[in-house]
């Protein structure tokens, strides 16, 4: 759009996303992506799948600034994509640009496909 | 430069209460303080309930460590070892002390705690300053007691209480002729009745410990070396001694207290926020501090009020301590002894402080019931009054402790359960986990928490290793209990015998989560009382300690709000759990399952037609019939579940939700030749009647034809079994985690009373029960007579209950084709689409 250099990809607008929620982003050939929206409208993005067992964390319940994945209920920081001790690990985390009401993913990030 | 400046936190003491407070606060907000810490003692904060281990050799010093030195660091505490406080001035806000090298140190305060401990008391009497005399109270104590035991032969302890049987044993592991001088009539007349004592006594004299019971020491002689030699009682006798230990009780540390005029007495005298009376800056916690009369020397409590003064340092100021009761249990290898409460009963008055923070009194209204087995070595006694366990003193099984302390905690009547209560939790019909009830005679590579594979042997290090105290640390550190929770009684009672005497369960009160000081039933109260109608009113109303509380509260408010406000309260999609937010059960690999509802269990042609079109048609890979009489579809995509549910075109089975799950039914009079009802029929209506119900758990009903049972409703939350006459009722079975047989509730004549009774049952559930409690749990906390005088003696009460689950369900859509209604937000089902980069 505005930028060429990383190309931002539009994904949504905010208001697609419900607060204390999340969305999934489905890359077909790419990591599903999870975006988050917290009460005071931070969006956050991490790769879809909890650091324990791979849960799926667009799907937990979002409180502050953290998801409880839904298999096993570890709590996920999104700020730093890392489990709240004790549980250990962190997941990896993707910058999201917020242009007015509309939110950009990074597409030289996205299409990392990391094992 | 004009950056504002932290606040001075200094704390006097560098023991476990204060550190421990020292972390609580740094948890809730780590940047308020600059924190100065002075400690006597050489070392960092170390677990002293350990000592005991350490000198009977099961524990070595480097293991006992709490916070190493590297903690003081990361955390940016000053920290003046081996450093005596000499003065506070109040008034310039100044703390004085000095090293052992003679440095003086100064440090000033915005606020000051007091966690200076206690000091063990030493008698008054010749020779007490000798070489070679001792207490038992810290890291230099317990050296000094290991390197006599090297090099000499005859020990005395003086004092037969807890401490005192614990130095005791230890110094006669270590192979000293050990003997006890105790004063009262028998050993640990704090915590057991004369007959226990005696048992504890016997069973220490096959360990070769002596005793003097009764005995009085009047001097402590030294020998031409000038080391003590002899102790000599009042009654003459001389006894051996190169080493005494004095383990005669402990006082709290008050001296620095009473030198800068804070009001002491048996303590430092504090408010339930641990703040001293006399002066606000100033906190006292742990062992020196004197809280409504009572100086508490267990760790729990100690931590309990750790974690009210860090809330009241951080400026949360909303949590009180208001007490605590406490449990023993004596730290010597291979002796299981367990006292709590008003444990003398009739036999004697004890006036403990044990039994003044229960309010207490040892009167003649109690009765006891005592089993006594000399042979084996087992006593047990329990103390009941108005029908409450007020008091246990077990000796030699002790597996049950923890269960009595808890029927004891919970003031429970145990009217229902009196005739069994002896035999313990396992003879209740519940067959516990695995039928594993004793966690003393596991071994250690015995599993005790079958949903996250941990054994004894990890959960007996971790609390070792990383100083665990709590049920929660536990938790936390080894995910035991975490899940279903079935093992909670195992781990705590693993949690006794490994942390030892100083264990004892937190308080009565348990709040709903982290996010709160507030327990269920309050939040439950409030609701209702208050017109609270959404999340957010609740919060602010109680003081939430989170912005949008976490995954533990959201969803228990949400199910408070909409079933106490039915029809006012909005219910809120984002705090459900994820199977009631998409309402399909998620699968480990995040496919869902889908059920859908067949009434009574019956089914057709035509739904089994459409079914199988739609495992065709979305390539579902598992098709299982459930336990409940249905079908599971499994391995459903989220984006297929509405075309699925469509394409189906049954009725949501709920099989995601805290909600009516299934009504079984056996085939019935219709065709059975056995069958004395129509069990089928019954089924399909109770199930019309009932889905679509939120309750605070899954909720579970079979009907039967006749006395066979073929529907198990015996293990049902209301199981109906048809009879000649009419149909008996059973409430709060559970087939689940532990098996519970449904009680006897009621025997009706006809299919409308059996609805109108059942419905009123489930509505007093819902409206009483906490978030997550099936209905055994919910009976057993408030106890059958309760249920059956609200439902069976008051008719007006039970007309009112089933009127309004009528009301409360009437026109409650069904999830699965009423989206906006039910306030689905389908865009979940569908993913955001990536397409390309946008090109320039």
């Amino acid at each position: 759009m505005t930028e060429n250099n990383p190309p931002w990809i539009r994904i949504c607008k905010l208001e697609d996303i419900p607060r204390l929620g999340a969305r999934r982003v489905d890359q077909p050939q790419g990591p599903q992506i999870a975006l988050f929206r917290t009460q005071d409208d931070q969006v956050y993005a991490v790769l879809d799948a909890c650091p324990h067992k791979g849960g799926p964390l667009s799907q937990g319940i979002v409180f502050g600034h953290a998801v409880a994945c839904p298999l096993h209920n570890w709590t996920i920081e999104l700020e730093d994509g890392c489990a709240r001790a004790p549980d250990k690990g962190c997941v990896k985390k993707f910058q999201v640009k917020k242009e007015g009401e509309h939110l950009y993913l990074n597409a030289l990030e996205i299409n990392v496909i990391e094992t | 430069m004009n950056i504002p400046s932290k606040l001075k936190l200094v704390m006097i003491g560098n023991g476990m209460a204060g550190v421990r407070t020292l972390e609580e606060l740094i948890k809730l907000d780590p940047d308020l303080y600059d924190i100065t810490v002075f400690g006597n003692e050489p070392h960092p904060n170390y677990n002293r309930i350990a000592l005991s281990p350490v000198l009977s050799g099961e524990q070595t010093l480097d293991e006992i460590v709490l916070n190493p030195l590297s903690w003081y660091d990361e955390e940016h505490i000053t920290l003046y070892l081996s450093t005596t406080v000499l003065e506070v001035d109040r008034i310039k806000r100044r703390v004085s002390a000095k090293t052992d090298l003679g440095e003086e140190i100064t440090a000033d305060y915005d606020r000051l705690i007091f966690a200076t401990g206690s000091t063990p008391f030493m008698l008054p009497i010749p020779g007490v300053e000798l070489d070679g005399v001792l207490a038992y109270r810290d890291i230099a104590d317990t050296t000094a007691m290991i390197e006599a035991a090297k090099v000499y032969k005859n020990a005395v302890v003086i004092g037969g209480g807890l401490l005192g049987l614990e130095a005791a044993n230890g110094l006669s592991k270590r192979g000293m002729a050990v003997t006890v001088i105790h004063v009262a009539d028998w050993l640990m007349e704090r915590q057991l009745d004369p007959t226990a004592g005696q048992l504890l006594e016997q069973s220490l004299k096959a360990r070769g410990l002596k005793f003097c019971i009764g005995a009085q020491t009047q001097s402590l002689v030294a020998g031409p070396s000038g080391r003590v030699s002899q102790v000599v009682l009042k009654d003459g006798q001389c006894i051996e001694a190169d080493l005494v230990v004095m383990a005669v009780g402990i006082r709290p540390n008050t001296a620095l207290a009473q030198a800068c005029r804070l009001h002491c007495e048996r303590g430092i005298v504090v408010n339930d926020t641990m703040q001293t009376v006399t002066d606000p800056r100033i906190y006292a916690v742990g062992e020196c501090a004197n809280h409504r009369g009572i100086a508490y020397g267990l760790v729990a409590p100690l931590f309990e009020q750790g974690k009210v003064l860090a809330n009241h340092l951080a400026q949360m100021g909303i949590s009180r301590y208001v007490g605590s009761l406490t449990s023993t249990k004596l730290k010597v290898t291979g002796i299981d002894l367990f006292s709590a409460g008003d444990f003398m009963g009739r036999s004697g008055s004890a006036n403990t402080p044990v039994q003044k923070a229960a309010n207490l009194e040892s009167s003649s209204d109690t009765e006891e019931i005592v089993l006594s087995d000399p042979h084996d070595g087992v006593y047990k006694k329990l103390v009941i009054k108005n029908n409450q366990l007020v008091g246990a003193c077990l000796f030699g099984d002790t597996v049950d402790g923890s269960w009595y302390f808890k029927l004891l905690r919970d003031a429970r009547n145990i009217a229902d359960i009196r005739d069994k209560l002896m035999f313990g939790e396992s003879n209740l019909g519940d067959v516990g986990h695995e039928g594993q009830t004793s966690a003393q005679s596991m071994s250690d590579s015995a599993e005790v928490c079958g949903c996250n594979g941990v054994n004894k042997g990890q959960i007996c290090k971790a609390i070792k290793e990383k100083g665990l105290f709590t049920l929660d640390e536990v938790r936390k550190h080894t995910k035991a209990s975490a899940s279903c929770g079935s093992c909670t009684g195992l781990v705590e009672q693993i949690l006794m015998f490994t942390a030892g005497g100083d264990y004892s369960a937190t308080p009565k009160k348990k709040a709903l989560c982290a996010c709160t000081e507030h327990s269920h039933q309050e939040v439950r109260d409030a609701i209702a009382a208050e017109s609270l109608h959404t999340i957010a009113a609740v919060m602010e109303r109680m003081n939430w300690k989170t912005a949008n509380g976490c995954a533990s509260c959201r969803p228990a408010l949400n199910y408070y709000l909409i079933s106490t406000w039915p029809k006012v309260a909005q219910d809120d999609p984002q705090s459900r759990y994820i199977n009631e937010r998409s309402h399909a059960n998620i699968q480990k690999d995040g496919t869902y399952s889908v059920i859908p509802r067949m009434w009574g269990g019956e089914t057709t042609a035509d739904e089994l037609r459409r079914i199988a079109n739609a495992v065709d048609k979305y390539q579902i890979p598992t098709v299982k019939v459930t336990g409940g009489q249905r079908i599971d579809l499994l391995g459903v995509k989220k984006e297929d579940l509405v075309n699925v549910w469509t394409d189906i075109g049954m009725p949501s089975g709920h099989a995601y939700a805290k909600a009516l799950r299934t009504v079984k039914t056996c085939v019935g009079s219709e065709w059975c030749r056995f069958g004395t009802q129509d069990s089928t029929q019954m089924g399909k209506d109770l199930e019309r009647a009932l889905w679509r119900m939120y309750a605070p758990h899954k909720v579970k009903i079979a009907v039967s034809g006749c006395p066979r049972n073929c529907a198990e409703a015996g293990i049902k939350d209301v199981g109906v079994i048809g009879v000649d006459s009419g149909w008996e009722i059973y409430i709060a079975g559970n087939g689940g985690i532990k098996t519970e047989v449904a009680q006897f509730f009621v025997k009706l004549k006809t299919a409308e009373e059996v609805l109108e009774y059942s419905g009123a049952f489930l509505q007093l559930y819902r409206l009483e029960g906490w978030y997550l409690e099936r209905t055994c749990h919910y009976v057993a906390r408030v106890g059958m007579d309760h249920v059956k005088e609200k439902i069976l003696t008051q008719a007006d009460t039970r007309l009112a209950l089933w009127e309004q689950l009528k009301f409360s369900l009437d026109g409650e859509p069904d999830p699965w084709f009423e989206h906006a209604q039910a306030r689905v937000d389908t865009r979940q089902f569908q993913a955001l689409e990536l397409v390309a980069p946008s090109t320039p």
